[in-house]
């Protein structure tokens, strides 16, 4: 039998690796490719696949905006007791660089206006608390009375856990802005990016005029583990993928990130006139 | 605290007999139309005393066969669906819509997502903001998320005393801010799920005693209620149940 053979690095190469910055190779959570970080590119897209890596708000605003004039970030939570959450609340803010899971305000996307509100997966996974919820009621609430189409772009895991029952109220009263939003004939576009998942999912991520998915995105009520877990039995890979929930009809269409700033672009153009009625 | 959760899990009013109590001459009107018919939700036609009522009622079932085709009161996208169809039904003949709730959540399957179990509730919450009809919700046991809060957005939600209404099962909540699922009587504890608490919140308007009394003070009561809201202009009727979730 023959000895493996032992990898041995020279002194010389192992110290010219200690001098190599951290990070430069990134592996991409669909496919599991890696690869070197700059083939990301600017609009953080994996080479191999076309997975969209998960945006700050900042970073997905610069991504669709010619501008951004916010709205309502002054909202505060009142002290919440529930062991732990001011603390984390100060910890999501300094890791997205977002004041909530959410942020709205008014945008120009390649010269159409509209409503626009992107949800940070970095903050507390993009969950849906009374903040958020107050921001995205009053961003249909603006739109409706200002008469502007309404863009969301989705990223969370669902209701946020810590504020209990108040965040599941957050769910029928963005759904009931969005309600008048649709007697006013106004239009509704959804980008479902990675991932868009339980109470958010459930609520005004489904219910767009049209619903954009960028690819590969995981799209769902229940998690996976907890459907397996229900089951006893393994679902496939392609289980909650945009695709496939494209292929079941929820998703009118999926967008690669490349053209995602394009197409709403277009989608606004389309409906101009009937905010303008 | 753990014992607000086994009593509201004790399917204490099994919801074929509490239409039964609550409504004579009452109809069984099955499916969604599109795709099924989900024996987790009794949907019909019921007299109140002389008031024509809708009512949608998730449906745990009595006997083991019953408990596993409605998956313990979980009910699935086409489930939803039909009790969409009803309460659209109802508002076309001007009746009030009565839904009955003990469920745990909506069905966690892979039919039901691929169904768009997610669009289901969706859709139920937007087209609840403006259905224009009186619409009361009773949790009779367990209510749990977006599956429970489906058929809760309406004028009033009123709860018996022995039941609950999370945002997740006190199980999923332990395991998902805890991850430990022993942690549960904590959880139940942090949750603020009990009638009280809720009231206190204003989640729910009632809390209605449980006693053997409850199906005929339930009728009257709702009786009363639906007479008040019918009355009203039904501009009125809308902007009180949209004001009721946004001050939220």
């Amino acid at each position: 039998m023959l000895k493996p053979q032992q990898a041995t690095l020279d002194e010389a190469t192992l110290k010219r690796a200690q001098t190599i910055p951290e990070g430069l190779w990134r592996t991409c959570p669909n496919c599991g490719t890696s690869a070197y970080r700059g083939r990301f590119g600017s609009l953080q897209v994996c080479p191999h696949c076309g997975f969209g890596l998960r945006l700050t708000a900042s970073e997905r605003l610069a991504q669709l905006c010619d501008c951004f004039d916010p709205w309502d970030e002054q909202l505060e939570l009142a002290d919440s007791d529930f062991p732990g959450y001011m603390v984390k609340r100060a910890q999501a803010q300094a890791a997205s660089g977002s004041s909530e899971s959410v942020r709205c305000g008014q945008a120009v996307i390649a010269a159409q206006p509209c409503a626009l509100a992107v949800m940070d997966s970095y903050y507390m996974m993009g969950s849906l608390g009374q903040v958020a919820g107050e921001r995205l009621c009053r961003l249909f609430e603006r739109a409706t009375a200002q008469r502007l189409a309404v863009v969301i772009v989705t990223a969370s895991g669902g209701a946020r856990m810590q504020e209990g029952i108040q965040s599941l109220m957050q769910m029928a009263k963005i759904s009931a802005a969005r309600a008048l939003h649709v007697q006013a004939g106004l239009p509704y576009f959804v980008v479902l990016s990675d991932p868009t998942m339980g109470g958010v999912c459930a609520s005004f991520a489904m219910q767009g005029d049209v619903t954009l998915a960028e690819p590969h995105a995981r799209v769902g009520f229940t998690g996976r583990r907890v459907i397996e877990a229900t089951l006893h039995n393994k679902l496939p890979a392609s289980f909650q993928q945009a695709e496939q929930v494209m292929a079941t009809g929820f998703i009118d269409a999926i967008v690669p990130r490349a053209q995602l700033k394009a197409r709403l672009a277009l989608l606004l153009q389309l409906h101009q006139e009937v905010c303008h009625a | 605290m753990l014992d607000q959760v086994h009593n509201a899990r004790h399917n204490q009013f099994p919801a074929e007999a509490l239409i039964g109590e609550l409504c004579h001459d009452f109809i069984r009107l099955h499916g969604d139309r599109l795709h099924g018919d989900d024996p987790a939700i009794i949907g019909g036609i019921g007299m109140l005393e002389s008031m024509p009522v809708t009512v949608i009622a998730t449906n745990k079932g009595q006997t083991l066969p019953e408990r596993l085709a409605t998956h313990g009161g979980s009910p699935e996208p086409w489930g939803y669906r039909q009790a969409l169809r009803l309460m659209q039904q109802a508002e076309k003949f001007h009746r009030p819509v009565l839904t009955l709730i003990d469920t745990p959540g909506a069905y966690p399957g892979k039919d039901a997502e691929d169904n768009g179990q997610a669009a289901a509730i969706a859709e139920l919450l937007q087209a609840s903001a403006t259905l224009a009809t009186p619409l009361i919700a009773v949790i009779t046991g367990e209510a749990g998320s977006g599956g429970a809060l489906a058929l809760a957005c309406g004028d009033e939600v009123w709860m018996t005393s022995k039941s609950m209404y999370s945002i997740l099962s006190p199980e999923g909540f332990a395991s998902i801010l805890f991850k430990d699922v022993t942690r549960t009587s904590e959880a139940a504890a942090l949750m603020k799920l009990t009638p009280d608490e809720l009231l206190a919140a204003q989640v729910v308007e009632r809390v209605m005693s449980v006693s053997a009394e409850l199906p005929r003070q339930l009728r009257a009561a709702l009786i009363e209620e639906f007479e008040m809201l019918q009355n009203l202009p039904p501009e009125e009727l809308l902007a009180r149940r949209q004001a009721r979730f946004r001050k939220f």
